[in-house]
């Protein structure tokens, strides 16, 4: 707040700037250009959703009326009821699964972890549907294991807990394996020193140490599940939660302000979570000292043995599900006839969009990652790098943090009430897929904007200087130096972009039309239909698509690696 | 050079003029007054504890930090508003900043502009003056600290500066690379004239290496001299303490008596004016200017500064010794007294020994004793 003010030249603080190059003021300009984006096609949207909900159908003011109507409701406190109840649930199951394979990874001497960290990450492939049809064809009606769920009892609470731990699991590994990586050996030695024993060091430095990634991690699996409409759209059954009543509110019964009124309550857990992350984010980096020395685990036969052992359990666990729905799109019948088809994949002879829905999603990937990566580089270049235009890098900084506190279903609600308004001169985007891929840029710049900050940073702050008093203008340094030397970090996020375009269904799916309809929202339709198998096709087809791109960025990354490998420091 | 005239009020030699420079972070002050002419050709250092605003006043001189007053002028134009690119300086950082993914003749021709070959002609020409001949087709990440030093200084020298500035490029170093560097840096800058500000908390560094120190401390300048009289005839307190080691005597003034110390009387060469009007004094000595004696030449004790002290501490200190000696006359005075080998053993000093010493007047300077915020440390 403070530096906005600074930047705004108010009285009092205004902050002394160092005079600008000339060629900062293309800088200026660049970062202006940025910020303007960032607030047309994010911070806007996000006020429409706001103005919606105070409006009524006939566009007239009611202020609060419309969330004293809903709240009023039965039936919304059952949903929400059921929301809190599976997003607990799923929070409850997917840590210490996600605990036990992070401590596996990071503290013990366990082999094939490269392998196992792989398989793990395997959800991040695929929309998060795939689970939910996986499971139809497990314990559904027709499952080949539906003894266990008797009676299609997989169809409702059950089912969306399993298809939500699916597809959290991958987040909440992640954010265990940082908050564990960052261990001090010496307050183990010191604690086997003093005499602690294995219990007493879990309970004495292991979770206070990691506690901050465990709350962090509840909380992401928590907002990741309530705001997912995909898995209770699928496997759901009747059982009615928040996020697919604001999409039915929406798609099905075209009332835009009930579903704003939803969409701006989900919104709540994810900005909660949001701010508690921040907090914690701000105490976790000062547990780490500098002089921190890293763990090094040793080998211990039992602990290597058991942690192979849950691992293994628990990969096979998501490769059943992941395996299973990827079988489902080649067998004929389902169990009834296992022959190897290739019928499934006929997608232009059913409904849900076709083949023009895989090669649309291929579009809309392709075009995201590459204006996506230039957009998120040059904003955090800006930000991070240059001095003129204090405001706009400002503004780029904190449109940069918005999206993680905004679910997907929430930023399409926004698109569509921003862009679908006809006196809106930005409405020509409207239906086109410009609008897919900015909502897509959109939706998931913040993990991208993070990571090229954090590449930058690793950059000597004092480059820019050098090149300054060497009257080389700053394109220069940002072309000759800057983005080589950040370019394994470029590749990074437009792999993330591409794979992330590729399997989201909860911003897009208010905003395809026939011509931009996308493979994940097929996926949806064809589900809906009933061509289950054909959604499975098509879900495999996305899962595919991704985990070759996936090995296409890594190939890439490890031929650059070894062409620079001469001034790269490892 | 041409120095026996005075030359202070002459610009054609003056580079670089700082007119009352301040500069505030919020309510903390980092700079405050700082008035300093530099000299075309010279080396000058800034010398001071660690946060006292040497890299502050660097980078207000490269125009990466603006002052919150005052002004700057260079060639007598004002730059005190220009970005970095307008001004006309090379810089070196204590990181170096050399391009990970450049090599050594493309850091180094970074700033040049031109035909291929020109360019590549000024990169072998700068290898040469560098001593690093042959290295251009490798990589930073590939050299020693020592090398890189070199190169980023070779790039920052590359397009011919008026003004090289230097924060700290030393202290990353390791002690015998640094000793080395320090020689070819200095070697090199009389080589080209090149005017020189380097930024440096290290005091044996701006002693062997400047033309003129300026001694930093709280954001201001306690003293401007040669490095000769910044040793011997420091300013301030601050200034005696924090270059070399230091003895401090307490002692007391008055028009009658003169300057005493335990009631006796100390002779002292000059005594500054401040001095005059104060009571209490604290009289400082540098450990190497005190004499021994092999035996009392006569004269009553305490006479013409001379007394005896017992030796209570000898430490070898590589190529001197530093005796601790307790003076009983003086009020169990205790001094740091340095002699060199070859007169420890000449005058076979040993523990436990009474020798004369004496302090001589013209090496005694005598400080106001109220600017005693370095004073505890001193007597420590
Ligand atoms: N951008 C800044 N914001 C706030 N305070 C600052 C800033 N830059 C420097 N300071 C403060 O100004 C003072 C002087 O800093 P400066 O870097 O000039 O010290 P220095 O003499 O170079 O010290 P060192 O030897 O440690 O490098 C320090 O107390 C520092 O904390
Ligand atoms: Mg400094």
């Amino acid at each position: 707040m403070i530096a906005v003010l600074q930047a705004l030249g108010v009285p009092g603080f205004a902050a002394a700037q160092p005079p600008v190059e000339r060629s900062q003021r293309v800088a200026g300009v660049l970062a202006w250009g940025a910020a303007l984006l960032l607030l047309a096609f994010l911070a806007l949207p996000l006020v429409a959703i706001l103005g919606k909900a105070v409006t009524n159908q006939q566009g007239g003011f009611v202020g609060i009326d419309q969330f004293v109507e809903i709240a009023g409701g039965a039936h919304f406190w059952h949903a929400v009821a059921n929301s809190m109840a599976v997003s607990v649930t799923s929070a409850i199951i997917v840590l210490p699964l996600a605990y036990v394979f992070a401590t596996a990874l990071t503290r013990t001497c366990m082999p094939l972890k490269p392998l196992f960290r792989g398989l793990a990450l395997i959800p991040l492939l695929a929309p998060s549907l795939l689970p939910g049809i996986a499971l139809v064809y497990l314990f559904g009606n027709q499952g080949v294991l539906k003894g266990w769920f008797p009676d299609g009892g997989i169809y409702g609470f059950w089912g969306i807990v399993i298809a939500e731990v699916f597809y959290t699991f991958p987040h909440a590994l992640m954010i265990l394996i940082t908050a564990l990586s960052v261990a001090d050996a010496r307050l183990y030695e010191a604690a086997s020193a003093l005499g602690a024993g294995p219990v007493r060091r879990l309970f004495t430095v292991t979770l206070p140490a990691a506690r901050y990634g465990l709350i962090s991690a509840a909380l992401v699996v928590f907002t990741l599940v309530i705001v997912d409409f995909g898995a209770p759209k699928v496997i759901g059954g009747q059982y009615n939660v928040l996020a697919v009543e604001a999409y039915k509110q929406v798609i099905g019964q075209q009332n835009f302000p009930k579903g704003a009124v939803i969409g701006l309550l989900l919104l709540l857990p994810a900005v909660f979570s949001f701010i508690v992350d921040a907090v914690l984010q701000k105490r976790q980096r000062a547990l780490l000292t500098a002089r921190a020395q890293p763990l090094v685990p040793q080998p211990q036969r039992w602990v290597d043995g058991l942690s192979m052992l849950a691992c293994s359990a628990i990969s096979a666990g998501l490769l059943l599900i992941i395996g299973t729905a990827i079988a489902a799109a080649f067998i004929k019948l389902w169990p009834y006839n296992l022959a190897p088809t290739l019928a499934h994949f006929d997608f232009d002879n059913m409904d849900g969009g076709g083949w023009l829905a895989f090669r649309n999603s291929l579009k809309l990937a392709g075009i995201t990652a590459l204006a996506g990566t230039v957009l998120v580089f040059t904003g955090a270049y800006l930000a991070e790098k240059t001095q003129a235009a204090p405001l706009a890098r400002q503004l780029i900084r904190l449109f940069a943090m918005l999206p993680m506190a905004v679910p997907g279903l929430v930023l399409g609600l926004g698109y569509i009430f921003f862009f679908n308004d006809p006196h809106n001169p930005l409405h020509v985007v409207y239906g086109t897929l410009a609008i897919l891929v900015l909502c897509s840029v959109a939706h998931f710049y913040t993990t991208a904007h993070l990571t090229a900050v954090t590449a930058l940073k690793q950059l000597d702050g004092e480059f820019e200087a050098v090149a300054a008093s060497l009257k080389v203008p700053f394109w220069t340094t940002a072309w000759r130096v800057t983005l080589p030397v950040c370019l394994p970090a470029v590749l990074e996020v437009a792999r993330y972009f591409f794979v992330s375009a590729m399997t989201t269904v909860s911003a897009v799916i208010f905003l395809y039309t026939p011509d931009t309809v996308l493979a994940s929202v097929a996926v949806l339709n064809m589900d809906d239909a009933g061509d289950t198998a054909a959604a499975a096709g098509m879900a495999a087809l996305i899962v595919g698509t991704s985990a070759l791109v996936c090995l296409l960025f890594g190939l890439l990354s490890w031929l650059l690696q070894r062409r620079t490998q001469a001034w790269r420091r490892r | 050079m041409k120095a026996d005239f005075p030359v202070s009020t002459t610009t054609a030699t003056e580079l670089l003029r700082v007119d009352g420079i301040a500069k505030r972070f919020g309510e903390f002050s980092a700079l405050s007054g700082i008035d300093l002419t530099v000299r075309k050709g010279e080396f000058l250092c800034l010398l001071g504890p660690s946060g006292c605003g040497k890299t502050t006043l660097l980078r207000i001189i490269a125009g990466l930090e603006v002052p919150t007053a005052g002004s700057l002028q260079l060639n007598q134009r004002d730059v005190t508003r220009l970005p970095p690119s307008e001004r006309d300086y090379g810089i070196v950082f204590q990181s170096y900043a050399l391009f990970p993914n450049l090599n050594v003749a493309d850091n180094i021709a970074y700033g040049l502009k031109g035909r291929r070959e020109d360019k590549l002609r000024r990169v072998n020409e700068l290898l040469d003056l560098i001593g690093l001949a042959g290295i251009d087709a490798k990589f930073p990440a590939q050299l020693s600290g020592g090398q890189q030093q070199r190169v980023a200084l070779a790039r920052a020298l590359a397009t011919s500066p008026g003004l090289l500035l230097l924060d700290e490029p030393l202290s990353a170093l390791d002690a015998r690379v640094r000793e080395h560097l320090r020689r070819e840096i200095k070697a090199l800058q009389q080589k080209l004239g090149v005017t020189t500000i380097m930024v440096t908390h290290d005091q044996e560094e701006a002693l062997t290496m400047a033309d003129r120190i300026v001694v930093m401390n709280h954001g201001v300048i306690e003293q401007v001299g040669t490095p000769e009289e910044i040793y011997a005839q420091p300013a301030s307190r601050f200034v005696a303490d924090f270059v070399g080691q230091s003895n401090w005597i307490d002692a007391t003034f008055s028009a009658e008596a003169g300057v005493q110390v335990n009631q006796l009387g100390i002779a002292l060469q000059t005594l500054p004016a401040l001095a005059v009007g104060q009571r209490e004094l604290s009289l400082f000595i540098r450990p190497e200017d005190i004499e021994l004696h092999a035996h009392w030449e006569g004269g009553a004790m305490g006479e013409a500064n001379t007394a005896l002290g017992d030796i209570e501490k000898i430490e070898l200190l590589g190529g001197f010794y530093r005796l601790g000696i307790n003076v009983p006359l003086w009020g169990n005075l205790r001094l740091n007294v340095d002699v060199s080998r070859s007169t420890y053993q000449r005058m076979r000093l040993s523990p436990e020994r009474r020798v004369p010493l004496t302090l001589p007047a013209d090496k005694l300077r005598a400080f106001s004793k109220a600017d005693a915020a370095f004073g505890a440390k001193a007597l420590a």
